[in-house]
């Protein structure tokens, strides 16, 4: 850190008082020169900008604690609030409108959970749908990303893709189900499939927004730069585009889920749908929301994880106008 | 040997646009953008465009830099067609146009990347040229960490990263406050003298166009033609004190009248189009109350 600092220090100088038309290899010899020169007679730089950083740190890492904290704890409200009126309603059996007679309480489905929790059917069920969901999101990642990109950089794939994407794009995942039974050899690849259509078209749209929403400069200046055309996708539309894709994983996510559940309620044998629906046929009320609270869970978990790999991907979004999404 | 090596060096970098004519829309809505224009910037030579806002001059340089065809005439560089974009030419845009994802050192290496040279020589190379941008100590930052006058001093060496034989620049400081702008002046005057590659630049300052070039165009209202060429007899190096010499202040005086009448046109086409005063501070209340 220290040595990189003297460097600047040096360069800047030169690069506003130098007027000989040398070329730059020397240039840059002698200010490797210079800066070996400038450490001699200064006994200790490092110090300084070391202990000016740790500052800097510690300031922002007591920032960042303390703004989390407030975060963490409003999280802890919300969450709280909802317990409480869900404790509330079952403990007075609230009949306003809405009914509370049948709604077990917080307490039995804490008693479901460890009764259930570690059974293997439920374990079993959990990892089921999560092999789907993950089956039918690759797939949709992997049909649905490039297609954008190909759709948004081109106008003939556009107008040939289009057409057949607004007519699909309506149609919810849910209405798949009976077609998607006929189509399909087995039970397991139909609700796949049903998860994939679910994934699919906000992962789509989102690509082809990322395309659009690319600044054409960046375009033309690779283009300067000699991108060739393959290249130009891989180092300049792709990583441009790499924030809405991110958006529509995200959201193609949230809907895969709620078409999966949706699947397996309706055609399911396993999953986490079908134990739902199952606890509501054998009247076992606390299963169901056991089952609700493990939907919610693995959803969050799933969006968690793609915010993350988000966060890890694209760091320099850390200092773009507006900061973090 | 020597002199053929010079030779050979000053004769790279060679634009020659003749008889240029560009045309956008069709029938009612045809606007003709740039009418008639030939310019020429010599190898080594530092070149300034200048006009009203409008007058064609971004057209020009999009013409050079292969992004837009000609309607008519032909841009040569080197003798060579212009056809597309290509990284013999090194482009600057005034919108900062670094890649966001990238960092400081990876954006300079990218056309190098691009023409498929190995990382440790991208590496040096990078480094080598933000040393002289004086951002070394900044190569590991992003884009969106740094100042507008950051940014741009990127831009110019990584678009001189790949050895361009012709610099071509669009208003680079246009975005610029201008006390940084006159310091980017300088810095860029002392990279040219480095490098000695020709540079087509683009700009509406006056001043501007004076401490850098070697010759200006002065290019007329829409449609964009060539109203003047003015050489710059200053020596080189420049510096920053010749801007208050007498010789210097004669050329912004004389290219100041030059452009006020093309400025005027460009605002009031109507009325110059009516027959009515067209010039000067003739164009006023009474202008305007005439037509009424």
């Amino acid at each position: 850190m220290g040595s990189t600092a003297t460097a600047k220090i040096v360069a800047l100088p030169m690069v506003d008082k130098h007027a000989d038309p040398e070329p730059v290899a020397v240039e840059v010899k002698a200010s490797a020169a210079q800066m070996s020169a400038a450490e001699i007679p200064v006994p200790e730089p490092e110090p300084i900008p070391t202990v000016s950083l740790t500052k800097v740190f510690l300031g922002l890492l007591g920032y960042v604690t303390r703004e989390r904290m407030i975060t963490a704890l409003l999280a802890c409200i919300s969450i709280g609030a909802l317990f409480l009126f869900w404790y509330l309603g079952t403990k007075y059996r609230l009949e306003f409108y809405i009914r509370f007679k049948n709604v077990p309480t917080p307490y039995e489905v804490y008693q479901q959970l460890t009764l259930v929790g570690l059974s293997n059917k439920y374990l079993f069920n959990i990892a089921i749908s999560v092999r789907r969901i993950l089956l039918g999101f690759m797939i949709a990642t992997i049909i649905g990303v490039p297609l954008g990109l190909a759709i948004g950089k081109y106008e003939r794939v556009r107008d040939f893709f289009m057409p057949v994407v607004e007519i699909m794009r309506p149609i919810p995942a849910i209405a798949w189900v009976p077609m998607s039974i006929m189509l399909w050899p087995n039970n397991e690849a139909s609700i796949v499939f049903i998860t994939f259509i679910g994934a699919f078209f906000p992962i789509l749209l989102n690509t082809i927004h990322g395309v659009h929403s690319l600044d054409g400069v960046l375009v033309r200046a690779a283009r300067c730069l000699g991108a060739s055309e393959i290249r130009l996708f891989m180092n300049v539309i792709l990583p441009g585009s790499l924030p809405h894709i991110f958006t529509g994983l995200a959201v193609g996510m949230g809907v895969a889920w709620v078409s999966l559940i949706a699947a397996e309620m309706i055609s399911g044998q396993f999953g986490v749908g079908y134990f739902t629906w199952e606890a509501y046929s054998l009247v076992d009320y606390p299963a169901i929301v056991l089952g609700m609270i493990t939907i919610g869970v693995l959803g969050l978990a799933c969006s968690g994880i793609i915010r993350m790999v988000g966060v890890l991907l694209m760091p320099w979004l850390a200092f773009a106008p507006g900061g973090r999404r | 040997m020597s002199m053929t090596m010079a030779e050979t060096e000053v004769s790279k970098g060679f634009i020659d646009v003749r008889d240029m004519g560009v045309t956008f829309g069709a029938n009612d809505n045809k606007v003709v953008a740039v009418d008639n224009v030939s310019l020429n910037v010599q190898p080594g030579e530092f070149v300034s465009l200048i006009g009203p806002s409008g007058c064609g001059k971004s057209t020009l340089l999009s013409i050079v830099a292969g992004f837009v065809k000609p309607t008519r005439g032909e841009a040569l560089l080197d003798g060579k067609a212009i056809t597309k974009p290509g990284s013999d030419r090194g482009v600057v845009f005034q919108q900062y146009s670094l890649f966001p994802w990238l960092s400081v050192r990876k954006n300079v290496e990218f056309g190098l990347k691009m023409a498929g040279v190995e990382q440790s020589k991208r590496n040096t190379t990078a480094r080598a040229l933000l040393d002289l941008a004086g951002l070394l100590s900044f190569e590991n930052h992003y884009p969106d960490q740094l100042s507008g006058g950051m940014k741009q001093r990127i831009g110019i060496v990584r678009a001189l990263a790949t050895s361009p034989q012709v610099l071509l620049m669009d208003e680079p400081f246009g975005a610029l406050d201008t006390q940084t702008r006159v310091v980017m002046q300088e810095i860029l005057t002392n990279i040219w003298q480095q490098f000695r590659i020709s540079v087509l630049f683009i700009t509406h300052d006056i001043e501007e166009s004076i401490f850098l070039s070697d010759r200006i165009y002065v290019m007329t209202a829409r449609p964009g033609r060539i109203k003047a060429v003015i050489k710059v007899p200053l020596p080189r190096p420049r510096t920053a004190e010749m801007t208050d010499t007498p010789e210097f202040m004669n050329l912004v005086q004389e290219l100041k009248g030059l452009i006020r009448e093309e400025s005027l046109a460009a605002m009031a086409p109507e009325i110059k189009d009516r027959g009515l005063s067209g010039f000067g501070m003739k164009v006023g209340p009474k202008g305007v109350g005439e037509i009424f």
